[in-house]
């Protein structure tokens, strides 16, 4: 009993000691915003990576869920003759909800893992010492690219993935159930508010962040070997799943508990 | 002119320096040996500031290491990895003009493009392999692109990390003679690692040898054969048997 105690005792320790120094990285990745020198190559590579080759999976992800959530709403609306009801929910649960979720779960398997495996090969095989002997900070040519660019284009992920979630929802309602194509987009454009489209997008924002920042700073940290670097990438994918899902709540209730 | 005294630096319990004093003059070559594993990649990334020692102090030109200003002074260095550690998302040329794309040494892209075909042309690589990535080139290819990046923007101090290992003996020596240049051409001051001893004679001003955490012995090149210490005897002629224990 005491064994299984100090077991997690000691797991708790080394979280709260991990989320210190994931304060203090993010604290220098911030710290080198302003001061030059600047790599905008880095920055555009980042971009193209993290934004523009992640569509695809974004699309697809939002294209089912949208789907779902139709069929779901729909059938369960009809339980209390509430099958009208299809384009708002779909709107709301797609913008307010899944869509920064979804893509950000999609973005921490897709951008965090290869960020931990890339910086974590790089730092065993010495890549990284090697900037630093070349004069280039680590911190300002590989992590702060790759969290600005994460942070600016997960926003934009999100609302290609909230309009791919709301025609997903609408191609099942009007092939399958028979609701009007016009009037079901006037429903959805008439009941969204400008602030679930901003909370969307600021979720999306946070949750960009917290992946590329994860994908790093596991990466930074990585012991040596073969090992070290699946052990970075694992820990990377896994916090910030975790993290996205813990700041999604902390966000919801920050923006829609009044 | 490095100054290091009494450099101490344990990984867990294991006790990897304990105690190096080394003087490399200005404009020296000096030549590391000792064996596999006795923390010479260590003592030089010590200089470096990538490994912190535990104790002991190091100074270049007089400015103990940690209180200078860092980018002026990695500036000055150049160093090849034992591994190469080239940087697998760019190609050759961009990789050994790294330097020279970038801060306070940057150029125009075509110039910078120019002296890395240069200067991979020193290390015995044609124009063809700068548009390569590194995982085409072949590991003894690879140790020399490291070579030309650490030379690439012509640094008064050089580390080596086994230069050699992996190359052809025709190859290594072509190595040997460009190290030797570039420290009475250019004037650098180098810290070449090799257990190559073809490679000591070739290159070294002064020999050092570590052994069990402390220099074992330094002098100049010539006296290396007639030093009389046994262990550095038993090194060069790479005998099994003597006061090195070697464990089977
Ligand atoms: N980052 C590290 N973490 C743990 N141990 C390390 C680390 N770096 C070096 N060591 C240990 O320090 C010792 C010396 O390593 P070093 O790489 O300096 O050896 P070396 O003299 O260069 O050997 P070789 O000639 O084989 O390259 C080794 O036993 C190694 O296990
Ligand atoms: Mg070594």
């Amino acid at each position: 009993m005491t064994r299984l105690l100090a077991a997690l005792g000691k797991t708790t320790l080394g979280t709260l000691a991990a989320l210190g120094r994931i304060a203090i990285f993010t604290g220098q990745t911030f710290g080198h915003l302003l001061r030059p020198p600047f790599y905008p190559r880095e920055f555009a590579t980042a971009l193209l990576q993290i934004g523009y080759f992640s569509l695809p999976v974004v699309g697809l992800t939002a294209l089912f869920t949208g789907g779902a959530l139709a069929l779901q709403i729909y059938s369960g609306g009809a339980r209390f003759s509430a099958e009208a009801v299809v384009p708002q929910i779909v709107a709301i649960g797609m913008v307010r909800e899944l869509g920064p979720v979804l893509v950000g779960l999609m973005i921490a398997a897709r951008v965090t893992s290869s960020i931990a495996a890339e910086i974590a090969t790089m730092k065993v095989t010495e890549q990284i010492d090697a900037l630093v002997t070349l004069s280039t900070d680590p911190m300002k040519y590989l992590t702060l690219p790759r969290v600005l660019a994460a942070t600016l284009v997960m926003p934009v992920l999100v609302a290609v993935g909230n309009v791919i979630g709301i025609m997903g929802g609408w191609l099942v309602a009007t092939q399958r159930l028979g609701f009007n194509p016009t009037g079901y987009l006037r429903n959805t454009v008439d009941f969204l508010e400008l602030h679930d489209i901003g909370s969307s997008l600021a979720k999306g924002a946070v949750f960009g962040f917290l992946a590329a920042l994860m994908g790093c700073y596991y990466g930074m940290a990585s012991e040596r070997g073969a090992m070290g670097v699946g052990r970075a990438t694992k820990g990377a994918v896994v916090a910030a799943a975790v993290l996205i899902l813990a700041a999604n709540f902390l966000l919801t209730e920050a923006f829609f508990s009044a | 002119m490095i100054t290091i005294t009494g450099l101490t630096r344990s990984f867990g319990t294991k006790q990897v320096l304990r105690g190096v004093d080394l003087h490399v003059p200005k404009g020296q070559s000096m030549v590391v040996i000792g064996g596999s594993g006795t923390g010479k990649s260590v003592l030089i990334k010590c200089i470096l500031g990538l490994v912190t020692p535990d104790g002991g102090t190091i100074t270049v030109d007089g400015q103990d290491v940690t209180r200078v200003p860092r980018d002026a002074f990695l500036a000055r260095f150049g160093m090849l990895f034992q591994g190469g550690a080239l940087f697998d998302s760019l190609p050759v040329w961009q990789n050994v003009a790294f330097r020279l794309l970038r801060g306070s040494l940057r150029r125009p892209r075509p110039e910078a493009r120019a002296i890395a075909i240069e200067k991979l042309r020193r290390v015995g690589l044609g124009p063809e392999t700068a548009d390569l990535y590194p995982a085409e080139l072949s590991g003894g290819m690879q140790k020399r692109v490291g070579l030309a990046r650490a030379i690439a923007a012509e640094p008064q101090i050089i580390f080596f990390d086994e230069p050699t290992t992996g190359l052809d003996p025709i190859m290594a020596g072509v190595i040997n003679d460009l190290i030797r240049e570039i420290v009475t051409e250019m004037g650098a001051t180098a810290i070449t690692i090799t257990h190559d001893m073809s490679s000591v004679r070739a290159i070294a001003d002064r020999v050092a040898m570590l052994h069990n955490g402390k220099i074992r012995w330094t002098g100049p090149a010539s006296q290396l054969d007639s030093c009389g210490d046994p262990y550095v005897a038993q090194f060069i002629h790479g005998s099994p048997d003597g006061p090195i224990e070697t464990l089977r």
